[in-house]
């Protein structure tokens, strides 16, 4: 039984066919300019305030548009941007340690598995050595050594150090710097801030986005936005796992709803398991938390040789311990990229030699690093990370080996986007995580960040206004059919998920949702087990729809009426990301598919059949998607098989 | 673990509010305090209770969005440690443990757990940035910042806007928080073009939200889960003595 029908190939029209280092310059040029003078007669919806969004705002509003912001927290500052730990990369070359535009991009097409497309990357790898400037002029503290210049560090994937930090939260301060500016012009009237409230639906008139349905979360209020443009920046869509480390409210809501409404989905079962996280300790448990890699430069990762051994592991010698990481790829050791150093965490728990409770654990061992640096040292560099351990397990990572086992952390897939990050809906711009462009099938450490802001301050900007400059924007009002209908839709959904006054909770779907799609659709994928979960998520989704039990009323605050609402999409995701892993019949960075894989266990690609990214339209609830192919060219990354040995 | 909650319930900014008993049997040590809280909302959902409002996000300590006034102290017993972060192991079974929301003139209620900290905003928008439009930066290595000084500027730009600092004090002042900004940008080199108007801004901003004046209690560095220290209001005030003679 197939799930999906095949549709026309897609293609990117943006990119102009010139060679890759001019793409972005003759892209700039060629763009259509709006007149200083004319860009306060147009207004852009930007939703969510995260490193993208916050970015994107700042930056339109300083270049004269009229910004409409929104995020559901109570201030833009909270966005999940903020929980970034380790860094960001950038081709700054300040080690003179071979590092260039060139190697960057390499690295990102390579640690992407060659499934991302060539031209955004490259653009991406140019803009990066900017956004460090920008951050350091806002007053981002980056680390410095004592000369006063800033200090650098290694990540996973890559053999230069070109991760710049602060301490192990770079992701706050970078935020913090967007935040601030996004303050400066609310503050200067240019941007009009809606806090706490959530977007409910994309409006589309004439076939290109105008609007959006938001609901005011304190009040209940819902009312439409009218604009001449939307930018989504909403984030990824990990929580479909229930467990992950993202924020708990991190939903994907807003990007689902806009592909309900025609925009294509990209790759949607491109997930990535952070190797490094904190395990979880019992049923109750609401989210998992990341350790950054970073700690990966010193940490020494092992489990015990023998099966089984549940001795304290300063009663295990050296010769019964088995660095694996180090003895399988030596040539980077512990710093292999995230999927391989999850996957090979996964298959020494298989063997039974896991750690911890249910034998889900390896050990993450500092204990050379002391010696060799000493603690002082080592506290310097990663002391608020050895502290959240603490907080956490209760115990001192000084004294005692951490442990860890991999999480859900980043969705590398996201609404499809051309190199112009605009989706299928004219109009519709998509940024940051909430779209699939920069990474492939799986995301090196330190480039969420770069992307994010990439994205925001310097790539939507230009090419906003080339849209805006190239279109006429006839007045669109609340009475438009089109908006009626969208705001009737998206009322009638909130006062259906209150009246069906069933017997379970939303979060007892999710947590059920969440386990179907960590057994079956997580770390490794089988042709059965994703035809199982095919089998079962449409008869979860009825289910919720007939026996949700939402408490209150949609006039006042209400978390609960806000969960349910979220977890609606989650399972038609969920489904749409099984379609999309079950139809992808090999294995290619975060999607491991055991059927293809090669003697060693390493994934195997089929190059010749899924050189593609997997674009879908939707069709309906519980309908087949359609499959429309990007095809993808790698005319300066030749394609080879990964080698981290 | 067995424990008791005594939660201050509200329905509403101009409803009235009452603290409201719940037992939970079933708590674990290694539970944080907000999926204690999870616990208790699904239970009284099922039973067709309000469950109880409060806010949260990343539940790592970081995004600055939980927040609740634990046996009397802004984010519970231990120190540097959000309320996300804090787990029941701190607690002994058979607790008896009272659960408030920051209380303080400027943050209104706005529904049991949950309060409005727009005024802390406010404040960063008044003058808690530097002026420097995208894409107008210069090279980075252009200005080296000594390492003290980029030190001093990241502890207190390690501030997370939770609110703490203002619950724990006496007098509901924003002390701790607008001073942290002042020193994290008014350290670095880049911020010094702005410095002066920063400051004043920054003060009047506090004031005209309702904020209340500092005594030096104290209170807030303790409460503050990220440790920002009292030197940063001996910096404030300087910086704004500073700028207020300036300026004549």
């Amino acid at each position: 039984m197939t799930f999906y029908k095949l549709g026309d190939d897609i293609a990117d029209t943006c990119a102009p066919d010139v060679p890759i280092e001019q793409r972005w310059d003759k892209r700039r040029f060629d763009a259509k300019l709006v007149n200083p003078a004319n860009r306060r007669r147009h207004s852009v919806i930007i939703v969510g305030t995260g490193l993208a969004g916050g970015a994107a705002g700042a930056t339109l509003a300083e270049q004269g548009y009229n910004v409409i912001q929104f995020c559901y927290q109570d201030s833009p500052r909270r966005a999940h941007s903020i929980a970034a730990q380790g860094g960001i990369n950038a081709a700054k070359n300040y080690r003179n340690d071979g590092d260039s535009v060139y190697r960057l991009f390499y690295d990102t097409v390579k640690g992407g598995d060659f499934r991302a497309r060539e031209s955004n990357v490259y653009r991406l790898a140019q803009t990066s050595t900017q956004i460090i400037d920008q951050c350091v002029a806002q007053g981002v503290p980056f680390a410095r050594e004592y000369s006063g210049l800033l200090d650098t560090r290694s990540f996973g994937g890559v053999q230069v150090a070109r991760t710049f930090y602060a301490r192990g939260q770079t992701g706050q301060q970078l935020l913090i710097g967007a935040y601030q500016a996004l303050s400066r012009q609310i503050d200067a009237g240019n941007v009009e801030m809606h806090e706490r409230t959530e977007m409910l639906d994309l409006i589309v008139v004439d076939g290109r986005a105008r609007g959006i349905v938001a609901r005011d979360l304190v009040t209940g209020q819902i009312s439409t936005y009218l604009a001449d443009a939307v930018v989504l920046a909403t984030g990824g869509y990990g929580n479909v796992f229930y467990l992950s480390t993202n924020a708990k409210n991190s939903n994907t809501s807003a990007i689902w709803r806009a592909h309900r409404r025609g925009a294509y989905f990209g790759n949607p079962c491109y997930t990535q398991i952070h190797p490094t996280c904190i395990p979880r300790s019992g049923d109750y448990q609401s989210k998992l938390t990341l350790m950054s890699e970073s700690l990966r430069n010193d940490g020494r990762i092992w489990v015990p040789k023998n099966a089984g051994d549940t001795r304290s592991p300063d009663q295990i010698p050296e010769a019964e311990r088995d660095y694996y990481l180090e003895r399988i790829y030596p040539g980077f050791g512990n710093l292999v990229p995230r999927d391989i150093a999850s996957r090979a965490a996964k298959n020494q728990c298989d063997l039974g030699r896991g750690v911890g409770p249910g034998g889900l654990g390896v050990f993450l061992d500092f204990a050379d690093a002391i010696r060799r640096l000493g603690e002082d040292k080592v506290r310097e560099k990663y002391g608020n990370l050895f502290e959240m351990y603490d907080r956490i397990t209760g115990e001192d990572p000084y004294k005692v080996p951490m442990r860890i086992y991999p999480a859900v952390h980043y969705t590398m897939g996201g609404l499809w986007v051309d190199y112009d990050l605009q989706s299928t809906i004219p109009g519709c711009f998509v940024v940051g995580e909430a779209n699939f462009s920069d990474h492939g099938a799986n995301r090196l450490g330190a480039s969420a960040l770069m992307q994010g802001l990439a994205d925001g301050y310097f790539v939507l900007p230009p090419m906003l206004g080339n849209y805006i400059a190239s279109n006429k924007f006839d007045k669109v009002t609340e009475a438009h059919p089109d908006v009626v209908e969208t705001v009737n839709e998206a009322t009638g959904r909130l006062t259906k998920l209150l009246s069906v006054n069933g017997e379970r909770t939303a979060d007892s779907f999710h947590r059920e949702l969440g386990e179907i799609m960590w057994d079956e659709c997580g770390m490794a994928r089988s042709e059965d087990g994703l035809r199982k979960a095919l089998g079962r998520l449409p008869e979860l989704r009825e289910e919720f729809w007939r026996s949700v039990k939402v408490p209150g009323n949609g006039n006042q605050v209400n978390q609960s009426l806000e969960r349910a609402n979220r977890v609606s999409d989650f399972l038609e995701l969920g489904e749409l990301m099984c379609v999309d892993a079950l139809h992808r019949e090999e294995s290619c960075g975060g999607h491991f598919r055991v059927e293809s894989q090669t003697p060693d266990g390493e994934a195997r690609r089929d190059d010749d059949r899924f050189a593609y990214a997997a674009a879908w339209e939707f069709n309906g609830t519980g309908e087949q998607p359609t499959l429309h192919r990007e095809n993808l060219t790698f005319d300066y990354v030749h394609l080879a098989q990964r080698n981290y040995a | 673990m067995k424990l008791t909650l005594r939660i201050w319930r509200q329905a509403g900014p101009a409803e009235p509010g009452r603290m409201v008993a719940y037992e939970v049997p079933d708590a674990n040590p290694d539970m944080s305090f907000l999926e204690l809280l999870d616990v208790l909302n699904e239970r009284l959902t099922l039973e067709g209770d309000d469950p109880v409002t409060f806010d949260h996000d990343c539940r790592e300590g970081i995004c600055g969005a939980c927040g609740v006034v634990i046996n009397g102290q802004a984010h519970g017993p231990r120190e540097r440690t959000t309320t996300c972060q804090l787990h029941m192991r701190e607690f002994s079974d058979g607790d008896v443990i009272d659960v408030e929301p920051w209380r303080s003139v400027a943050f209104g209620v706005v529904k049991d757990l949950m309060v409005d900290r727009s005024g802390l905003d406010r404040i960063i928008r008044a003058g808690g940035y530097i002026s420097v439009n995208t894409g107008s930066a210069p090279e980075a290595h252009a200005t080296p910042v000594p390492k003290p000084i980029a030190d001093t500027a990241f502890d207190n730009a390690t501030c997370i806007g939770c609110g703490a600092c203002v619950a724990a004090c006496p007098n509901g002042a924003a002390m701790l928080f607008a001073s942290a900004k002042v020193t994290h940008l008014n350290s670095l080199p880049q911020g010094a073009p702005e410095r002066t108007e920063r400051v004043l801004n920054i003060v009047e901003a506090m004031d005209a939200e309702g904020f209340g004046g500092c005594t030096n209690t104290g209170e807030c560095t303790v409460a503050c889960p990220k440790g920002i220290p009292m030197d940063s209001i001996a910096t404030l005030n300087r910086e704004y003595l500073r700028a207020s003679l300036g300026r004549k």
